[in-house]
């Protein structure tokens, strides 16, 4: 076989792609050999099983995706605003809105969010890591690895490009023959597995591992919308796992799950993966409302209001997430009855979502608000969210559904609720909890210019599409030049323009402030605003955490610690800290998992195999590991913490 | 000890399965019915030898009731959804717009008698 077999041929906007990734990669290459930082890469990043560590690659590769998704969809703006241009052909098209939704999804914005509930919720719970520190490593490998299978699609063997939603049967053996919908497959599979083991991870680390005296109801909220998060997880992601594998056989060998042939149920796979879709749209914006919770209660300087039905609600949200999924395909024409019943359960989810809305405006009301940058997109998130919550409603409708469905309504709609929600929560919690992780803040002005800029850009961008979407344009379509629909589009085109922009300064802001930011002495950075435990560990968090764990028994504990003068490092009290050993393990085990998945992408069997059989070999090597980690000296945590604390 | 057994048990009844369904020649209904029963078998392998569920040395606190309860209330909802949604509604019988469907086939079928 030729190398040209499985590479992408014939599309410029493909060469340049290729051209610069070679470029990319040869100059980290360069750079990490120049400085030789090879070493320092494997032993204090690769091998890593900090749960602050592995926050941080997994936001940085979040954030990565974040460009890639971002790349696509610009592309996509283009051609909409400009159909006559040719810039790209339908081919093209149909692979870039499917790997934009994919990736935005399952590679930015849950791994967006797992990072930060990596860092912060065993600092909120007075954990020195999570339970299973070795599956919190696994877990980011496997979503790492899954990642770049996805992301090589472009330029090997070709993207997928059935959507997101990957309907059967169109992408089935039959209609999508080659490896472009094998990478969806493989690529979801394998970092499923890493999302499913961080959902027993910290669902066990929560229910486990808090600081004596902590009972459930005096969680952070963000921690309890971690639990919740989780819960939904494990049961929701096996349904993922099932299709995607059916999906697979169906492909690869040629069983008949979803196919129209042979007795196969295609609108089987619309229910399984809306099964899992619907709970996973909650997993992201449940976290999200935990960040808002935490951002909001430290600013406006009070207790959340209703921090029980806060709770309660999000329960409520996890529990009716599961009986809604129906109302992704009212019009498979299930029936009056069936689309009743889904159409009733929808509008009920928006009950607690309404309760949460009213808490988060009551904790505001009459309170001295400070609009730092975290602030402000906690404070955009609620309007534009209820935008979004209210045409959610619509759809909600079965009746009405079947105008509203596939058009650019429900682009508008699930934008609103994906960015205003889930994104402006990522960079909220980013900036809001940067300094725990980096030791110093982002700049402020340039933070605010971040923010305006891409809050405008997605009310601009994404405002007008419903409209487009109530005059009839379909999402999916490439050549849109109606004269109705143009100077609508046209307009949306120029606020993804201002959200591009906004990206681009909170990029900067990174390099920036690395560059200039002063470095925080105190570990309470806003102020001395910080309400939960994490702001109670120095800045930079010691690896151990916590030298003494505080005794927890009320909402909010920093608060009072402050005023007692209590710390988390009681001199009398340290003894020795058990931590896990660092190891390698994780990455090789992923990596040969990865491989093993791209042979099957190829169908080229016996790589699978030696794939496989290399992870068999690993867990092997794993069930007869004993190493048990080690102690940290009390002299060595005296030393530290006095010298963090200028003591 | 009993990990192992458990294991080879494990491994065992999906080769019996995979077998069934591939390569033997029993009738469709036994095979599937055969699969549930190995299916059975299997979570019991998992929760008996692998799961801890009757340790008694930690006075049976292992047993997560509440989790196991979530697990079977959405099985219930994946195969009694499903049921409900894949199977109602796309034949309306004799009424609805289904019936009109079929009134013009039979329509049209007399007509190619009449021909
Ligand atoms: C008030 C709560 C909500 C209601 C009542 C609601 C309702 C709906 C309905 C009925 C649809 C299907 C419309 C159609 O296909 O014609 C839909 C689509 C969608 N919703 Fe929501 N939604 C709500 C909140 C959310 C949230 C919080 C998210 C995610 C953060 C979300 C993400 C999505 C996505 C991604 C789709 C489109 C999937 C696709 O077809 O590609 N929704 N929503
Ligand atoms: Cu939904």
């Amino acid at each position: 076989m030729h190398i040209t077999d499985i590479l992408v041929t014939g599309e410029p906007i493909i060469y340049g792609a290729m051209v610069s990734m070679a470029l990319g990669g040869l100059a980290i290459l360069f750079v990490l050999t120049y400085f030789k930082k090879w070493g320092w890469l494997w032993r204090e990043w690769l091998t890593s099983v900090d749960h602050k560590k592995i926050g941080v690659m997994y936001i940085l590769s979040a954030l990565l995706m974040l460009f890639r998704g971002g790349v696509d969809a610009m592309m996509m703006r283009v051609q909409l605003a400009f159909p006559d241009l040719g810039f790209l052909n339908s081919q093209h098209y149909n692979e870039i809105f499917t790997t934009h939704g994919t990736i935005m999804i399952i590679f930015m914005a849950m791994p967006f969010l797992i990072g930060l509930m990596n860092i912060i919720v065993p600092l909120q719970i007075g954990a020195r890591d999570f339970a299973f520190p070795y599956l919190n490593a696994l877990s980011f490998w496997s979503f790492f690895f899954g990642m770049a299978l996805f992301n090589i699609s472009f330029v090997i063997g070709g993207s997928p490009d059935a959507g997101w939603t990957s309907y059967t049967p169109l992408s089935g053996a039959a209609m999508s023959p080659g490896p472009g919908q094998n990478f969806y497959l493989m690529g979801l599979q394998l970092s499923g597995i890493g999302t499913l083991a961080t959902g027993i991870n910290l669902m066990v680390t929560i229910l486990k591992m808090r600081a004596p005296g902590m009972k459930l109801f005096h969680m952070p909220i963000f921690t309890w919308s971690t639990l919740v998060t989780c819960f939904i997880i494990v049961f929701a992601f096996p349904i993922l796992t099932v299709a995607l594998a059916l999906l697979t056989i169906d492909r690869i060998f040629g069983s008949q799950f979803f196919t129209l042939t042979g007795e196969g149920l295609p609108m089987m796979w619309a229910n399984l993966f809306w099964m899992w879709g619907h709970p996973e749209v909650y997993i992201v914006i449940l976290p999200a409302f935990g960040i808002f919770s935490e951002v909001i209660s430290t600013f406006a300087k009070k207790r959340l209001f209703g921090y029980n039905v806060m709770v309660w609600s999000m329960i409520v949200i996890a529990l009716l997430s599961f009986l809604v999924w129906v109302h992704h395909f009212f019009t498979m024409g299930a029936g009056a009855f069936v689309n009743s019943v889904f159409s009733v359960s929808t509008m009920l989810i928006a009950v607690p979502t309404g309760v949460k809305i009213f808490n988060w405006l009551a904790t505001l009301y009459k309170s001295k608000i400070e609009f730092t940058v975290p602030m402000l997109w906690s404070l955009a998130f609620i309007p534009s969210f209820i935008l979004g919550g209210v045409t959610g409603v619509m759809l909600g409708m079965a009746a009405a559904d079947y105008q509203f469905h596939n058009s650019y309504f429900l682009i508008a709609h699930f934008h609103y609720v994906l960015i205003a929600g889930t994104v402006f929560a990522c960079f909220a919690g980013l900036v809001f909890w940067y300094p725990k992780m980096f030791g110093h803040k982002m700049n402020e002005r340039l933070g605010r210019w971040a923010f305006w800029l891409f809050f405008f850009g997605f009310h601009v961008c994404f405002f007008p599409q419903y409209f487009l979407g109530l005059d009839g344009m379909p999402r999916r379509l490439f050549i849109t030049n109606v004269a109705e629909w143009l100077p609508l589009n046209v307009i949306s085109t120029v606020g993804a323009a201002g959200m591009a922009l906004g990206f681009v300064v909170f990029v900067y802001n990174v390099y920036y402030s690395f560059r200039y930011s002063e470095r925080e002495t105190t570990g309470d950075s806003w102020n001395g605003n910080g309400r939960t435990l994490e702001w109670a560990t120095t800045t930079p968090v010691p690896y151990y955490n916590f030298a003494t764990v505080p005794y927890v028994d009320e909402i909010d504990p920093y608060v009072r610690m402050k005023e007692e003068g209590k710390t988390t490092f009681e001199e009398d009290k340290v003894k020795p800290i058990h931590m896990p050993s660092y190891t390698g393990q994780p990455f090789i085990f992923m990596a040969l998992l990865g491989l093993a998945s791209f042979g099957l992408i190829f169908e080229w069997m016996y790589l699978a195999v030696f794939g496989l059989i290399g992870g068999v070999v690993m867990m092997i090597r794993r069930s007869f590991d004993y190493d048990d980690g080690y102690y940290v000296s009390v002299e060595e945590i005296k030393e530290t913490e006095k010298k963090a604390r200028g003591l | 000890m009993n990990h192992v057994i458990g294991f080879i048990l494990s491994l065992v009844m999906t080769l019996v399965a995979a077998w069934a369904a591939i390569q033997s020649d029993l009738p469709v209904t036994w095979v599937i019915i055969g699969i549930m029963i190995l299916a059975l078998l299997q979570a019991g392998v998992q929760l008996f030898m692998f799961m801890h569920v009757t340790e008694a040395s930690s006075g049976n606190g292992h047993v997560p009731w509440n989790m196991m309860f979530h697990g079977f209330a959405l099985a219930g909802i994946v195969v009694a959804g499903s049921l409900f949604v894949m199977s109602f509604g796309h034949d309306h019988g004799d009424h609805g717009d289904m019936g009109d469907m079929q009134q013009q086939e039979e329509q049209h079928s007399e007509d190619h008698n009449g021909h």
